[in-house]
Formats: structure tokens, C-alpha cells, sequence
């Protein structure tokens, strides 16, 4: 350990964080700040289950060193929810029970959230692209195409 | 039943209304923790929100054995509903002493017995049940809730456990943390067999290095420590036992010792052997199935806990119980103080890594004297999990003159695909601490399942050669041997049909006697447009299968495109008809089909385990990929209730049928076999270019 402390925005709250700058970010957002949201699946960025919104953004964190998170915003599952009330991505996956065994779920619903920030009504092929990258063993994806397009609506119904 | 056979076994109620179930079955992410929920909510007539599942503890629940098989919802859930039936009948008898009534004046409903429905004549189940009231043999034969008086059971009654897994709450056991726990990281030899050399040092930066035998691993305070660790401590290993010529496996399979088994053999008629001498042409065909991959998305992770003489271990396993004997084998303790505490992993879909981590996580909590949270990379799940079986599959078959089948036979090279560790020796950190093969099997079993068919044969051959011993480790992996010999058989009943100038559909009516039978394959073949002309490029193909011959009926309509120019193979759409019983829950029961319809796709297009001569090369999701969003087809699931029908298992059945449905509706579009799983763009264009 470097013994150097820094500062990091996760979910709205400041954290001093006392690990090497090179620590993957993933490792200390669970183990250092507590969290369950983003999970180990591979650590070599290929199947999306350790996704985060950097600035809103849906980034790998299992490859990320945690010190080129300094200064962002970092938003993880459970800061999507406020106050009690989920968000709408969440309120879909569940409305279309969008998971078997829920492990990938972290990485579609964080890609999602991103994906609808900057496209608010996909289309199938868009979505299919824009979700490519991650990986769902269990084979719910046709679940969570239809989760997608029911956030998009939901969102739609929330912004009016 | 037999041991667990009082009703406080299973149930007990709470002083706030709770009730508690606790069942040996657990939640590998199938949705059986709701649906059983459903079962005992309709039993003592209470809201599923009131009842809270305790799954898989040796300390505290019945042992169920294994989750697998597809088995959960007709035993594990049968065995439930007689308890939780009895449990009523306990409540409603404490009543009538309680109220001063008989008890056919008593009504048992939303948490309280009352006279004749009346609400102020009434005592809540927790009041009827404080202490050991509900101690009370389960009566096998007595009366269960008529399908018509169902409230959860048939309903879409939503997951339990899914809202908390979209919202970050700790659900995995990869979440676990308990106080002064250690991070692990195992080390592992290039191959199995390898022995240890030397090692580095005794402590690599701020972790401790482990070392028992061949068995080498590193304990960190914090997670990137251990991995960094595992990463520079560097042992210098021998070579292990070389793999087999992955370009010559099937060969070498065939000349593995094996025993033989017949499972069918003509009863009655013309003996196999006048058949095949016969003056119509045999058809003959083989048939391959590749190693293959759990591929959890969560690589396998475990929490143990080694105190005082004591062991307690969190782990993702099918099965606590056997898990617990062969940990206790391991450390050498007695079974009474050992103890596994189910928490939930990634879909497992049989037996992946979760077994061996648990005892890699043992072995260094006893080392290092602390909890210790030891998770698999994602190397070491691809490389160290144990596979699917390949398979060899010979089949032989003859049509008479008027397109019936007259000999049938099917010939399969397997290992056992029955390897749940039992016993030290089955678990891989032994195995590794010796650099010893798993011993040899002494039970052979799955790798027969769905071999016999459900046709009607006059002629039907079915033997087995149950390999010694498997070159890479294997063990469980979703269906078993079925994923091969339904392939097969399958493919080899459009091969019959149409070299006897017939209809796969018809051919398929016409050798089916059950109703249940024909009703999936004609439900799937009507729904999905078969006969009907379409667009260039496209066909369909169909198989059916009963799974294991005794559960779920299942017939899949798969519709592909082929770019014959190119080889690329695209799968449009699978429809698939399904039949499993009284449908508990038909939202969860649909989530189980579409499951296992892409996860066969993925396997029948993408998916073997690869290796050079010194190790496993299929390590990470770009040398061992898997079916994507731009891949997965559009799913047609019609689901056949059958609510007098017992209750059958769906988490298996349905992914035996795609590979064949693929496999015939290539043959429908181009006229080439493929007989090889899977069905690269390698495979498909050298089959076109030899079409022709």
C-alpha cells in the first residue's frame, strides 16, 4: 500500500480511499466502500458484469485503476435507486422478471441506464448492439430486450 | 420423507405469522424458491409474502441431496406439499380443542383457523402453533389442496429474490463478508498432474503463501494483494500428464478401456443381427459431441470459516450434504463439525467449480486460522471446472417398404458423467495436493440418459460403453448425456425419414403412441408454420424428446437461415412445445425454457473446450465464447398445462432438442448433415464445400 489516501464521489457520497492507485476500481467500491452492485465476472473487461456509470457513462471497473476514477462521478446499481424509489430501468427489469439467476444483472441494468441516456427510444437492433458485450449465461436476453424497451417507455412516462 | 418425516422438520411458525420452510433444496437462480413458496402458500392457505424459504444448511434443513436432475419441484416440492398439508391439518386440530368445535367446522385460511369462516371465532396460526405443536408425523396418503382450490399455485406469482438482486443487496456469496475475513486466490499447475518444483519465497508482498503438496495458493488482507500475489509468487512446476491430441480425441475415446452395457435389446422378432443382413440398405451415421463448459458468469467463489475445531463453509453448491462428507474427508473431522450453509453463486448449471472451491477456501481457513473468502478466476473456472463428457455416438437404422422404422440402434462411447464428490479424493484440492486423476468411478450413470427413445421401435438397440476414465476431468454439466444422444437420435430420425421419402413430422406421429407425445410435436410444428413455404435461405427443422423417457415432453421447430456462399448459419427462431404437468408457476416455468432454448443454441453453434498438448486454451469469453445478443433467435414457448398430471422438472428438457432441430433445419435448406457439435462457420462451410 502507498499510504496515500484519496477522494472518490460514489453514489453522491465522498469516500477516502486508501488503496494502491493501480487497485482495480471494482475491488474497492466492493471490498473498501462495502458495495454489491458491480460484480466480478471475468476482470478482463469482456462480459460486463462489473459495470459502472463513470459520468454517467457504463464502463468496465474490473480493469479500471481505481486512481483514473479520481474525480468522477461514479454511480453503481444501488445508486441508482433514490430515495426508495427505483429507477426506472430496475422497475422494468423486474416488471419483466429480466434475470434467472441475476448475476449478469448488475451489467445489463447499468448498460441500459447508459444506453437510454444517450438513445431514449431504441430499437431492437440497438439495443442488441448496444447490450453485444454482455454476457448473460443463463439466456435471459429476450427478458431484458423487452426490460429495455418497457425503461424506455417508463422513462418516457417519467420525464412528462 | 424417511428420515425428515415430522412436520417440524420442514415448517415451523413464527410468534409474527412467519412461516418458515426449510427445504434441501436450494436456489441455483431456477426461480424453485418462489415456485416451492407457491406450493406451501397453497397448502396452509396463506400469501406467498408470508412464507420465508431456508434453503440448503446442514445445521438447520432436511438433506434433499442434490438441486439437479430436474428434480426439485416434483420431490422437493411434493415433498413439501405433504408437509406443509399436514401442517394445516395440525393447526386445524389444535383449533378444535382451542375453539371447543369440531373440526369440520373449521376453516383454515390467510394465517388463522376460525369457526366456520367466522372472523371472531378465530386464532392466528402463530397463536395454534407456539412451540412444538406441529412435532407431528407427515402423512404420506393424506389430502393435498385440490388443483381447483389453488391461489398460488398456476399463477405467475413474481420471484422473490430477483428485486433484491436488481437493487444491489447482498445475495451471492460472493457478497459474504465476514469479520477479519482473508482473500484467497488460488495458484494452480499449467495442467493436471504436475508437481511442485520449488517456490519463490515463503511471503510475496504482503500476502502469505500457501503450499500443501502440489497444492499452492496465497491469503492476502486485502482482494488485490492475493491477486497480485497469485500473479508473481511463480512455483516452478512440472509438466502435467499430457492431454490426448485434441485434433485426435474421438479416436482416442474409442480406445479407452470400457465396459459395455445394453440398455434395449429387440424383445421379440428378428435378433439385431438378421436385421442389419437384410437386402434394405442400413443407414449409418456418427455423431459427436464435444467437452463443454459450465461457463458460469460468476467464477466460482466460497467463504469458510475454520474455528476452534469447527469448519463452516458458505458455498454455491448443488448439494450441502454430500459436500459436508467430503469436506469432513478432506480435513479430517467428524461430519457433526462441519457444517455448509448455501448461499446463492451464478447459474451453475451442474457441477462447476463451486464444489472444489469450497474445499480450496477450507484447506486455507484451517492454514491461516481466519475466515478466508477464496474466488476462482476466470482462468481458473475455464480451465479447472469439470466439462461435459464428449461423446461418440453410432447410430444404425433400417425403413421398411411401407416407411416404417424396422431396426433401430444406438451405440455410445461415454465416461460416467456422475463425478459429485463424495469422498477427499473427488474434490480437486486433493486431487491437486497428490497431482492424482480422479479415481477410477465405480458408479457409472447420465451418460445413458435419453439414449432409448420414446418411439415405438418393433427393433431397438441401445448399448452403452462406459469409458474407464475421462482424458479431462468431468462431471455434471445440464442434461447430461441427453444433450448427445437426443442430438442423435434426432437427427438420425430426419435421416430415416427422408431416405424413406417421408415428412419428418409425420414420420416422427407416426412411431408416437403417447397423446402427450404427439400433442408437443404437433403444437410446435403447427405454430411454427411447418409446411408452409418460406423465404429463400430458410428452413425448418423439428426434434422431439421425453426427457430421461419418464418426465417432461418437449418438441422444438427451429427455423434457420443458411448464406450458402458464405456458411453462415443463423438461428430465426426456436418454437418449442412443452409439457411438463401441473404448471406451478408459468412465468418461471417459460424464464426455465427460454434458458435452456439459448443456452442449446449457444452450445450447439459455439461452444468446445479447447486445448494445446500442456493446457486447457479455452480460458476467457474470447476462446470460449458464448451465444450474444446479435445471436440469440426469437423464442415461440407454448406451454401445455396439464394440471391432473404430476408435476414434472423443466430445468433440463428443453435444451436437448435444439442441437437436432438446428442440425434438420440445416439439412431442409442446404442437404448437408451436420453431425459435429457444434456448428462452427468452419464446420458448415467445409460441409457445404463437400455438398457439393
Amino acid at each position: 500500500m502507498n499510504g496515500n489516501r484519496a477522494n472518490m464521489r460514489v453514489n453522491g457520497v465522498l469516500h477516502s480511499v486508501g488503496a494502491d492507485s493501480d487497485t482495480p476500481l471494482l475491488y474497492v467500491l466492493r471490498n473498501e466502500i462495502g458495495l454489491n452492485g458491480p460484480r466480478f465476472g471475468c476482470g478482463l473487461g469482456q462480459c460486463g458484469s462489473c459495470m459502472v456509470l463513470i459520468d454517467g457513462k457504463a464502463t468496465h471497473s474490473c480493469n479500471l485503476p481505481v486512481s483514473r476514477a479520481f474525480g468522477h462521478a461514479i454511480t453503481t446499481l444501488e445508486g441508482l435507486s433514490t430515495e426508495g424509489t427505483l429507477h426506472p430501468v430496475q422497475q422494468a427489469f423486474i416488471e419483466e422478471q429480466a434475470a434467472q439467476c441475476g448475476y449478469c444483472s448488475n451489467g445489463m441494468i447499468v448498460r441500459t441506464v447508459s444506453l437510454l441516456s444517450e438513445n431514449q427510444s431504441p430499437t431492437d437492433e440497438e439495443i442488441r448492439i448496444a447490450l453485444e458485450n454482455n454476457l448473460c449465461r443463463c439466456g435471459s436476453h429476450i427478458r431484458i430486450l423487452r426490460a429495455v424497451k418497457r425503461a424506455a417507455l417508463l422513462s418516457a412516462r417519467k420525464e412528462r | 420423507m424417511a428420515r425428515a418425516d415430522r412436520v417440524s422438520d420442514w415448517i415451523s411458525i413464527a410468534s409474527d405469522g412467519t412461516i418458515e420452510v426449510r427445504s434441501g433444496k436450494v436456489e441455483l437462480g431456477t426461480g424453485v424458491q418462489t415456485a416451492l413458496a407457491q406450493i406451501v402458500a397453497d397448502e396452509l392457505r396463506v400469501e406467498v409474502k408470508q412464507i420465508r424459504m431456508i434453503m440448503g444448511d446442514t445445521g438447520r434443513t432436511p438433506d434433499e441431496g442434490y438441486t439437479a436432475g430436474s428434480k426439485t419441484i416434483q420431490f422437493g416440492g411434493f415433498g413439501l406439499r405433504l408437509a406443509a398439508a399436514e401442517a394445516r391439518r395440525a393447526l386445524i386440530a389444535i383449533a378444535a380443542e382451542r375453539l371447543g368445535t369440531t373440526q369440520d367446522h373449521l376453516v383454515a385460511d390467510n394465517g388463522s383457523v376460525s369457526v366456520d369462516g367466522n372472523t371472531s371465532r378465530a386464532v392466528t396460526y402463530a397463536d395454534l402453533a407456539a412451540g412444538k405443536l406441529l412435532d407431528r408425523r407427515i402423512d404420506v396418503g393424506g389430502e393435498i389442496t385440490a388443483h381447483a382450490d389453488s391461489r398460488a399455485v398456476g399463477r405467475s406469482v413474481s420471484r422473490v429474490d430477483l428485486p433484491a438482486k436488481f437493487v444491489g443487496d447482498a445475495m451471492f456469496v460472493h457478497d459474504l463478508r465476514l469479520p477479519g475475513m482473508l482473500h484467497g486466490r488460488v495458484v494452480r499447475p499449467p495442467a493436471p498432474g504436475a508437481r511442485l518444483i520449488s517456490l519463490e519465497s515463503s511471503s510475496v508482498e504482503g500476502a502469505t503463501v500457501v503450499q500443501i503438496g502440489n497444492f499452492v495458493a496465497v491469503v492476502a488482507e486485502r482482494e488485490e494483494q492475493a491477486v497480485r500475489a497469485a500473479r508473481n509468487v511463480k512455483p516452478q512446476w512440472t509438466p502435467g500428464e499430457p492431454f490426448p491430441r485434441m485434433d485426435l480425441l474421438y479416436g482416442t475415446l474409442e480406445s479407452i478401456s470400457s465396459h459395455e452395457q445394453t440398455l434395449r435389446a429387440p424383445t421379440s422378432g428378428a435378433p439385431a443381427e438378421q436385421a442389419s443382413t437384410s437386402s434394405e440398405t442400413v443407414l449409418e451415421s456418427v455423431y459427436l459431441q464435444p467437452y463443454q463448459a459450465h461457463a458460469s458468469t460468476g467464477p466460482s467463489c466460497s467463504v469458510a470459516d475454520f474455528r476452534d475445531g469447527r469448519l463452516t463453509v458458505y458455498s454455491s453448491t448443488q448439494g450441502v450434504f454430500p459436500l459436508r462428507t467430503a469436506l469432513a474427508d478432506l480435513l479430517k473431522l467428524p461430519e457433526e463439525r462441519v457444517r455448509v450453509i448455501h448461499r446463492e453463486g451464478a447459474g451453475c448449471y451442474g457441477q462447476n467449480g463451486a464444489d472444489d472451491v469450497a474445499a480450496d477456501a477450507a484447506l486455507l481457513s484451517r492454514e491461516v486460522g481466519a475466515p478466508v473468502r477464496l474466488q476462482w478466476s476466470r482462468k481458473d473456472e475455464f480451465a479447472w471446472e469439470p466439462y461435459g463428457p464428449a461423446m461418440i455416438v453410432k447410430m444404425q437404422g433400417r425403413v421398411d417398404a411401407v416407411g416404417r422404422v424396422s431396426f433401430w440402434q444406438h451405440e455410445v462411447w461415454t465416461p460416467s458423467h456422475s463425478y459429485r464428490p463424495r469422498a477427499a479424493v473427488d474434490l480437486l484440492a486433493a486431487q491437486i495436493i497428490d497431482a492424482a486423476a480422479a479415481p477410477a468411478r465405480t458408479m457409472f450413470g447420465g451418460g445413458d440418459r435419453n439414449a432409448p427413445t420414446d418411439y415405438r421401435f418393433p427393433n431397438e438397440t441401445v448399448v452403452m460403453h462406459w469409458l474407464d476414465y475421462s482424458p479431462l476431468r468431468v462431471s455434471s454439466l445440464r442434461s447430461l448425456g441427453a444433450y448427445a444422444n437426443a442430438f442423435a437420435n434426432e437427427c438420425f430420425m430426419d435421416e430415416l425419414a427422408i431416405s424413406a421419402g417421408q415428412d419428418p413430422l409425420n414420420f416422427r406421429l407416426d412411431h408416437l403412441d403417447d397423446p402427450r407425445s404427439q400433442d408437443v410435436v404437433r403444437e410446435a410444428a403447427e405454430r411454427a408454420g411447418w409446411g408452409s413455404p418460406l423465404p429463400p435461405g430458410q428452413g425448418l427443422g423439428i426434434a422431439f424428446s421425453r426427457y430421461e423417457n419418464n418426465a417432461a415432453y418437449v418438441a422444438t421447430v427451429a427455423r434457420v437461415a443458411v448464406d450458402s456462399s458464405t456458411g453462415k448459419l443463423r438461428v430465426l427462431r426456436l418454437t418449442c412445445a412443452h409439457d411438463c404437468g401441473r404448471i406451478i408457476n408459468p412465468d418461471g416455468l417459460t424464464n426455465q425454457i427460454e434458458g435452456n432454448l439459448i443456452q442449446g443454441t449457444s452450445r450447439a453453434l459455439l461452444e468446445e473446450v479447447t486445448w494445446d498438448p500442456e493446457a486447457i486454451a479455452s480460458v476467457d469469453w474470447k476462446s470460449y465464447p458464448i451465444l450474444t445478443f446479435s445471436q440469440v433467435p426469437e423464442l415461440d414457448i407454448l406451454l401445455i398445462d396439464r394440471p391432473t398430471e404430476k408435476s414434472v422438472g423443466a430445468g433440463e428438457p428443453a435444451t436437448i432438442t435444439v442441437a437436432a432441430a438446428i442440425a434438420n433445419a440445416v439439412f431442409a435448406v442446404t442437404g448437408i448433415r451436420l453431425r459435429r457439435v457444434p456448428f462452427t462457420p468452419e464446420r458448415v462451410s467445409e460441409a457445404l464445400r463437400l455438398h457439393g
